[in-house]
This record gives C-alpha cells, structure tokens and sequence, in this order.
C-alpha cells in the first residue's frame, strides 16, 4: 500500500471543481424532480459524508478496515430514544432498579472473573471462573427478566419501554458518538494487535450483535415496534407549526410560495444548515490532528507499521485510539440521522447500506483526505439514490426488444438491484485504477 | 424411561439440527481457511458466493424438475449441483483473472485484498439478486422424512418424538464425503502436496517450480465447490434466501478462526464447535429438565439466549479465541 499512499501532483482546482460538479447535480436534480427531493438527497448525503469522515479516520488514516460502521451508527442512533424522548410515566418505577441491579450484577461478574484469571495461578481456575459466569449469568436472568416483563407491560401499545430523560436533542449527539467509542473501546481491545483482518471480522459480529439487541430489547427501543415522534434538535421548526403560524403563511406568500412546501423547505434548509455546520468543523478537527504530530504519527504508522514500532511508536495503543474516534464519529452520525428521521426503525439498518456503501464512499472520495471522504459521501449517496431511480428506466430500455412474458418482467424487476452492481464495479474500478481515489490525499 | 426420554429429545432438538448446521458451517470455513492459507486473505465474499452457487443449482433444479427429471427419493438438487460447481468455479476464475490477479502479482496488502473482496461481494450479491431475487425459496423434493414422528413412536414405543430430516442425513453425508475427498486430496495427491507447499512458504514453493497459476487455479476451483455445496446443504436444510448468505459469513469466520484460520482440520472442527455452542444455547431446556428433575416444572422456557441471539454467540465466541488463543485451537497462520 505504501506505494501507493505517497504524495503525488495533483492540481489545486481538483477539489474545488469536483465540488462545483456535486453542486450542479444537485441544482439539476432541485429544478427537474424539486427542491424537496434535491435537499432531501443533500440532507442525507452530509449525514453519509459524517459516516465517511468517521470511517475515513480508520481506513485513510489508519488502515483499520471496519465492516462494522452499522453496529456503531445503530449504538449511535440509541441516544436520542434514550435521551431526549420523554420519560414513560411508571416505567422506571417498575423495572429500572432491576435494570440496573442487573447489570451491575453482570459487571461485577465479569470484573470478578477476569481478576480470578488474572490474579490466581492456581489449577483449576479456569473452572472457578467458569462458575462464578454462571452463576452470574443465573444471577443476571433473575433480576433482568422480572424487570423487563414489568416495563414491557406497561402500556404496551404506544410505549412499553424505559423512554428517555426528556433532555433536549442536540445533547443526545454526543451521547451517541460516546456510546459508540464505549462499544468501540471494548471490540478494539481485543481484536486489535493481533492480524489485520481480525478486526473486520470482529466488527462485523458487533454490528449483527448491536443491531440484534435494537431489535429485540423491547424495553429499551420497543423493538421492531419501533419509536416515533423523536424530537426535533433545537432550531428546527415542525412543518405543522409553521403552516398554522400566520406570519410563517403571510411571508411565503410575500415570496409567492404555496406555504406547505415553503414550511418542508424550510424544515430541510435548517437541518441542512445543522449538518453543515457540524461537518465543516468535523472536516476542520480532523484537519487540524492531521496535519499535527499526531496525525504524521499515524500516516507513518499506516505506511510502515514496523519502522514506526522500531522508533518506539505504540502501534497497537493508537490503533486503539483511532478506531474509537472514528466509531465516535459514526456514533454521532446515527443519532443525527434517527434525530432526522424522527424514528428509530431498528429493521432499517442493513450493512450493504450503512457500512459497506460508506468503505465505498471514502474509497472513491479519497482514503486519507477528509474532503475527499466528504465529497465521497455526498456524491456516493446521490448516485445511490439515482441508481434507484434510473436503474428500472435503463432495465425497461434494455427490456423493450423483448416479447413481454417471463423473461422481461424479470429483467425489469431486477432493476433494482442494479445499484449494488454500480457500486460493487465503482469500487472495483477505483481501487484498481486510481487507488487514491477522487481527490488524492496530500 | 424419563432419562432416555430427555435422551431422545436433545438429539432431536440439538444432536441433529446442530450436526447438519455444524456440517454446513464446516464446509464454508474450509472455503475461507483455503482461501486464507493460498491467496492470503480472508475472503468477504464468500458468503455470497454461497448464495451464487445455491442459485444456479436452484435454477438448474428447476429445469430438471419441468424436463420431468427426478433423483428418485433424493432432492432433485443434488443431480443439479455439479452443474452448480461448474457455473460457480468459472464465475470464481473469471474473478480472479480480472480482478484478484493484478493484487496478487503487485503484491497488495491483505487489508487491500479484503477490501478488494468487498467489492467482490457486491457485485456476486447484485448476480445472485439479477439471477434468483431476494425471495424466499423452498426447493427440496424427493422423500421428506427418514423417519417421522409417527414411525418412531411405532418403533420404540417413547412418548417423546424423534424425526430426521432427510436434508439432515443427506447433508451430514455429503459432508462427509466431501471432507474426505478434499483431505485426501490435500495429502496424498501432487497437487494437494504443492498447495500445502505453497501455504507453508511461498518463495521455497516457487524455488522448488510450483507452478503459482495453476496452485491459484485449483484452489478457486476447490473454493467454488465448497460453497456451492455448503450453500445448497443449508438452501436444501433450511431455505434459500440471499440475505441469509451474507448473515452466515459471521459464524463461517468464527469457525475458521476459532480452528485456527488456514487450518483445514480446525475449520472442521470450528464449524461443529460454533453450531453446538449455537444450538445448545438458544434451545428451550424446559422438556429436558422435566425429564430430569422429577416433580420441577420450570417457569419459562429454560432458554439461556434467545434465538434471536444465535450471532452472539458466534461473536462471543470468537471474542474468547482472539483474547485466549489467537492463533485458534490448531494452530492456524501466524497472528
């Protein structure tokens, strides 16, 4: 790779145009299918260009590969259930001090099993902490299943789970990105220092796991059922509320706009307003600890992990730190996504999508350059959702010549899987032509 | 007569569905552990690969069945599924000349490879979904039962049921058989020898003229075989549904790392190790206990995890490999 990797010569308007050319798709899809859709597309797309910084500080900078960004933006999209829904009245009185007797119970016996590992050199250990999980995991199913059948009972058709503390929701982004560098901390622990490849096998399990528990723990997100009516973050109006003010209505008419669609432009140009602001200071930390000592540290660690040991660099321990900032950041782009979408449907999370598609992303945006891996997130994203669109028109043509029958009606229906074959051949073109992909990294 | 009654239920409800599944786990991770020992890389696509091959056996099995062919008491599968190995060998080959070769010949990173692998993926998941959909499909024919509830109970006269599937008993055998074959091969033929040469140390293989092409050339071959008929034993078993597929490749790795990745026998064995962990602990114990425990009736099911978990215990499991014993229980590749 490190061949590869090594500064090149590349002209200074390359970022500046490819953004130019984003921008246009973007004004072209606003004047042909509305502005509606075009922002709709942009929202999503800095929300896929977060994920992309967050993947891009593992794979760009790092060369960790994570085939788990899934598990870590489902963690994320937890916080705003947990923290800025309200409260469930009574549910915390039925079964919260189970909850957390429970887990404390799980805690405390694998804290004591590990020290019973660790500290005892005795024959036979193995089998005493053998026994003290077992009668921990019997100790933790005593006090954890009495305590969810209290909560899920509880008015369980429009709640039946914990609800949140009712906080605002911008305090819930952080929460997300912080939860994820928890679980991010426990799976690089152990997966990290040993092979490359352990660790994408390891997070490919947290990401099945993560969202295995999303949709099963009713108590905790309903489940399957799933939760709406998250709020909104702070600036952001609700459409209803701006077409009953009568100020709202008077101006859009002012501007000669039907006020419906003034009111959801309006609500999609303040979230846009939102996710811009938290990617352009995302894109500037992330620029600042690059270009810093630490930052030369881990592009030296990446090309050449050997000699960056021999010059007494702690391989394995800034390993351990960039993965849990990068799941951080993927961490916070869940929760701003549930916090856009207004629900979390745990059944939605499907890693073609949300890890696999952003590896694509920042590997066509440029591995190591966050204005690529922004770029990549976008444009990705828009040809994503336009492969949706184009892949049956294109299918109907090729289809046309046929007799209708079987084989046509096949062709057309498998249209829509046309998208995983654009950007399976996309990724496979990249990385064998242009490694460094749109915008090289510096 | 209880104890042989609780007997009788855990192999039916754990001894034989985790056999089938540990036979068809044990088959996919010999594909990534041969994969991993030649090319060097732990192959993301190989659950779809999977897929890919049940797919063209599945669409070859329904030729078959509308010329009016039959396999007599057998699925129709099995007469299609060499015709499946075929397809999927020559889509692997094709793969590999376009695009693992280049990699291999620049020598590429492993963490490259696997990405490059990725890219495999979606483009063998976007064939497979061009090709069969994203439904789900039953195709076994043939004989359902080796023997029913109804039989056992006439044989033995217990109260507690007993059934085997004939998938379950075709796919323990055809595991088998493959698993001998692929030994056989591995240690007694010239070019089985020359593989395991090439696995051990590259550059002495070469020295001592181990032809590189054709050592890659057989292992794709063996590739493409293992998982169409791992693929089409658990289609057969369970369903086919291309979702599944990519789903599976968790347990599959857990199984080779677990044996130690790049160990054929440990990917065996890994296979069985994940699926009775798998089985035995998301089975409701609530019958075998009765049984047992004269005069208890648990409350709930005496389920230690739900179903829903069974991905869990994979991970956990693999979790306790890479903290205890990275290189797994054969000594696999070096860590």
């Amino acid at each position: 790779m490190s061949a590869s990797r090594q500064p090149g010569e590349t002209s200074a308007l390359r970022a500046p145009l490819f953004f130019a050319v984003l921008a246009l798709l973007l004004v072209i899809e606003g004047v042909t299918s509305g502005w509606n859709s075009a922002l709709g597309i942009l929202n999503m797309g800095l929300l896929s260009a977060i994920m992309a910084l967050g993947v891009n500080l593992q794979w760009g900078y790092a060369g960790l590969f994570n085939a788990g960004a899934m598990g870590f933006l489902a963690l994320g999209g937890i916080a705003p259930v947990l923290i800025s829904m309200p409260p469930t009245p009574g549910a915390f009185r039925a079964g919260g001090m189970g909850l957390i007797a429970a887990f404390a119970v799980a805690i405390i016996a694998l804290i004591l099993a590990a020290q019973v590992w660790r500290k005892l050199r005795i024959r036979g250990r193995g089998l005493l902490v053998t026994l003290i999980l077992i009668v921990g995991f019997f100790a933790y199913r005593g006090l954890f299943d009495p305590a969810v059948a209290a909560i899920e009972a509880i008015n369980p058709s429009a709640a039946g789970n914990l609800g949140g503390l009712g906080l605002p929701t911008l305090v819930s982004w952080p929460v997300g990105a912080l939860m994820a560098a928890g679980a991010a901390w426990l799976v690089g622990k152990t997966a990290l220092g040993l092979r490359s490849d352990y660790l994408a096998i390891a997070t490919l399990g947290i990401a099945e796991i993560l969202v295995a528990i999303l949709k099963n723990e009713q108590w905790l997100d309903r489940g399957v059922l799933n939760v709406n009516g998250i709020p909104r973050p702070w600036p952001v109006p609700y459409e209803i509320d701006l077409q009953n003010s009568a100020s709202f209505v008077k101006m859009a008419q002012g501007w000669g706009m039907d006020p419906v669609l003034a009111s959801t432009l309006l609500v999609k140009l303040a979230f846009l307003v939102l996710f811009l602001i938290v990617v352009l200071l995302l894109i500037w930390a992330s620029q600042m600890a690059l270009k810093s000592p630490w930052g030369r540290m881990m592009r030296a660690i990446r090309d050449n992990e050997v000699s960056a040991a021999a010059m007494g660099k702690n391989v394995t321990r800034r390993h351990l730190q960039i993965f849990v900032l990068g799941s951080a950041v993927i961490g916070l782009a869940g929760a701003m996504m549930i916090s856009l979408d207004g629900q979390m449907t745990p059944s939605s999370y499907n890693p073609l999508r949300y890890t696999f598609l952003i590896l694509v992303m920042v590997i066509i945006g440029g591995s190591g350059n966050n204005w690529g891996a922004a770029l990549g997130g976008v444009l990705i994203w828009y040809l994503w959702v336009k492969a949706g669109d184009w892949g049956p028109d294109i299918m109907t043509m090729i289809a046309a010549p046929f007799p209708d029958g079987g084989l046509k009606e096949h062709l057309v229906d498998s249209a829509a899987h046309m998208r995983m074959l654009v950007m399976g051949v996309l990724l496979l073109l990249v990385l064998r032509f242009s490694p460094r992909g749109l915008l090289p990294e510096k | 007569m209880d104890v042989i009654n609780a007997l009788v239920a855990i192999t039916n409800y754990v001894i034989i569905p985790a056999t089938a599944y540990g036979a068809q786990l044990a088959l996919g991770a010999l594909g990534v552990t041969l994969v991993y020992s030649i090319l060097r890389f732990s192959n993301f696509a190989q659950g779809d690969t999977m897929a890919f091959g049940t797919g063209v056996v599945i669409l070859i099995t329904w030729g078959f069945q509308a010329m009016g062919i039959s396999f007599g008491p057998l699925p129709t599968a099995l007469l299609a599924l060499p015709f499946g190995i075929v397809i999927t060998a020559a889509l692997l080959l094709g793969t590999d000349r376009v695009v693992y070769r280049y990699y291999r010949v620049t020598r590429a990173s492993p963490v490259v490879m696997v990405m490059v692998s990725v890219g495999v993926m979606f483009v063998m998941n976007a064939l497979t979904r061009f090709l069969i959909g994203v439904d789900q499909i039953n195709f076994d024919d043939g004989a359902r039962f080796v023997i029913n509830a109804r039989q056992w109970r006439e044989m033995t006269g217990l109260s507690e049921p007993l059934t085997l599937r004939s998938t379950q008993l075709i796919t323990v055998i055809t595991a088998l058989i493959v698993m001998v074959a692929l030994f056989w091969f591995l240690n007694r033929t010239r070019t089985g020898k020359s593989m395991r040469a090439f696995s051990d140390n590259e550059d002495l293989a070469l020295l001592s003229g181990i032809d590189p092409q054709r050592v890659v050339t057989v292992t794709w071959i063996i590739t493409g075989a293992l998982a169409t008929i791992a693929g089409t034993l658990y289609g057969l078993d369970k369903s086919f549904k291309a979702f599944t597929y990519f789903q599976i490749l968790l347990p599959i790795f857990a199984s080779a790392v677990v044996g130690g990745i790049g160990s054929p026998v440990g990917a065996v064995v890994g296979g069985f190790i994940i699926s009775f962990s798998e089985v035995g602990l998301t089975y409701a114990w609530k019958k075998v206990a009765t049984y047992l425990i004269p005069g208890w009736e648990p409350e709930g099911l005496v389920q230690l995890l739900s179903t829903d978990y069974k991905y869990a215990v994979s991970f956990t499991i693999l979790i306790l490999v890479l903290i205890f014993r990275p290189t797994g229980l054969f000594r696999g590749k070096v860590v």
